[in-house]
């Protein structure tokens, strides 16, 4: 357990870290996109839910699981969705081809 | 045994697959060549996780399960489906289901486990809950203003901080108690229920212009709550997962505080809205120069650079589509044309970008206020539809304006400034704008998608003399 604690601490600073690095990157030009997918992302908090539901060890915690299931598989879903259609429509200038 | 462990072993690396395509995912974002290559890279993590969950033998009933996967593609495909003008309000919307999901399992999980709860756990099962709840309605409450079904006009009232501050507090309070004494159960719904009411207070007194940054601290918040969860349930994937969306937004917010002039710490307590409504101050009559259309397309025809510079009021008057048309016959006739985009222009980061590309504007000619601001001398005309505040010079020379220090385009440095704006009202801050009042202003009355439709049309006649 305590390992466990720690183990999970060193993996969220790692990922803070990577995450800062990685989005800084990320040009203005496409911060609206970058929410929409890092919102679909973050609902892979979906598995914690299904787990749950499916678990069945009391009717508060499968309702609950199963609303929760509903709620982030919609974000899963909408965020990938939205996220693909407005990076289509970014096209750079048509230059002449070499 | 051996196929159990084997099981375990399969969606161990299944998450740590998706953990590396997360990562990928939003590597490629970094520019818009790669973009779409990170929706995959994260859709197919997404699908190796959710299989590989599937696979849990902890798992014994998959018929609730099945139910809420179809029944959340439902809801998810109209939510994948709306108008880019509409993007901020499900962007809000997709961060208060994403919380709720959260702060449901966070529920669910006390309830399994008290009242014996360890002390760690205890304390990231409130965070969990804490910020997750609060998030929730926060978002709810800015997806409600976006989508103009709450009113707009930010409520203020004296001591509001105060309040918000000291609701905080208590909820705190009550879960490191919880901490301490986790068999004190009918404690829990207090870090439920405060916290939602945060959520509401919090966004009571925003108003439009303040949107980009409050959905972006949501983002954060939304992130970190799923961080927790990840603690919570001891799973990597969710706390990477939750760090990266964490991160994300943690940068996005201090991105949006500075370009409208706030220290971070201000935004992070929910402090922001307007200050003691701006100074009105007199409203002095000033002369102003006013153009028509035809003057205007005549000043166009002649330049060689143009600067473009679109704010909200450009997506309220739905006029992209005939700024395109403008860019076209511009760059047609052998004008540099390119758009200026402040960091807080629209209603979420971004989103000015997303329009115009949606009305088919090459995304290389369009440059943030960093790019664009040195070019603003060797421009011709900077023509600014619908944006006010970020073009206000006051922020840079007038020490008692509300709006000093803000970053702004240098638009005032170019030769000819034109304007178009439905009348001299002031903007959205009720801040006057020097701009224009000066002597290299045209100010272009009427609203923004006739009065480009116009002047398209005069420089596409006099195209077809020549």
């Amino acid at each position: 357990m305590k390992m466990d604690l720690i183990t999970s601490l060193y993996v969220f600073m790692l990922a803070a870290f990577i995450g800062l690095e990685v989005i800084r990157r990320v040009s203005p030009l496409l911060h609206t996109p970058l929410m929409s997918l890092t919102n679909a992302l973050d609902a892979i908090a979906v598995v914690g839910a299904i787990i749950l539901a499916g678990e069945h060890k009391s009717t508060l915690s499968t309702v609950l699981g199963t609303i929760a299931i509903v709620a982030a598989t919609s974000n899963v879903v909408g965020g990938f969705f939205i996220t693909d259609r407005m990076l289509k429509m970014f096209k750079a200038s048509a230059k002449p081809k070499p | 045994m051996t196929s159990f462990l084997g099981t375990d072993t399969i969606i161990e690396v299944t998450y740590l697959v998706a953990t590396a395509l997360f990562i990928l995912s939003l590597k490629w974002m970094s520019s818009p060549t790669t973009a779409r290559h990170g929706v995959w890279a994260g859709e197919l993590g997404m699908l190796l996780a959710v299989a590989g969950t599937l696979l849990n033998r902890g798992i014994v009933d998959y018929k609730w399960v099945a139910i809420a996967l179809v029944l959340g593609t439902i809801i998810g495909v109209p939510l994948g489906k709306v108008q880019m003008t509409a993007v901020p309000q499900r962007t809000a919307l997709s961060h208060a289901f994403g919380a709720l999901c959260v702060t449901l399992v966070g529920t669910a999980e006390f309830y399994l486990r008290a009242p014996d709860v360890p002390k760690f756990m205890m304390s990231v099962l409130s965070m969990e809950v804490i910020l997750g709840s609060l998030t929730f309605t926060g978002s709810l409450m800015a997806a409600g203003k976006l989508q103009e079904i709450l009113p707009q006009r930010p409520i203020t009232f004296k001591g509001q901080n105060l309040v918000n501050l000291g609701m905080m507090v208590v909820a705190v309070g009550v879960a490191v108690i919880l901490v301490i004494h986790p068999d004190r159960m009918y404690l829990f719904p207090a870090i439920l229920a405060i916290p939602l009411l945060f959520g509401v207070m919090m966004i009571i007194p925003i108003g439009g212009a303040d949107m980009p940054t409050v959905i972006s601290l949501l983002n954060s918040y939304a992130g970190l709550s799923a961080a927790a969860m990840g603690f919570v349930l001891n799973s990597k994937l969710l706390i990477v997962a939750g760090a990266l969306d964490g991160a994300s937004g943690l940068i996005l917010s201090v991105n949006m505080s500075k370009a409208m002039n706030r220290s971070f710490s201000n935004v992070l307590f929910g402090a922001f809205g307007q200050e003691a409504a701006a100074a009105k101050g007199g409203k002095e009559e000033r002369p102003v120069r006013s153009a028509t259309p035809e003057e205007a397309a005549g000043i166009l025809a002649v330049a060689s650079k143009v600067v473009i510079v679109p704010g909200y009021g450009m997506a309220v008057a739905q006029a992209q589509h005939k700024v395109r048309e403008l860019y076209d016959i511009l760059t047609k006739k052998g004008i540099d044309v390119k758009f200026g985009i402040h960091p807080v222009a629209g209603r979420m980061p971004g989103h000015m970008n997303v329009l115009l590309a949606e009305a088919d504007i090459p995304y290389d000619k369009l440059l943030d206020m960093d790019e664009i601001n040195g070019d603003f001398p060797q421009t011709d005309v900077a023509l600014i539809i619908g944006a006010n505040d970020v073009t206000n010079p006051a922020a840079r020379t007038d020490s008692a304006s509300p709006i000093f220090g803000m970053p702004i385009l240098d638009v005032d440095k170019a030769r000819t400034v034109m304007v178009i704006k439905r009348s001299m009202g002031a903007g959205f801050a009720g801040i006057e704008n020097p701009l224009y009042y000066l002597d290299k202003t045209l100010m272009l009355f009427g609203d923004a998608k006739s009065f480009v439709g116009s002047i398209v049309r005069e420089l596409s006649g006099g195209g077809s003399h020549g």
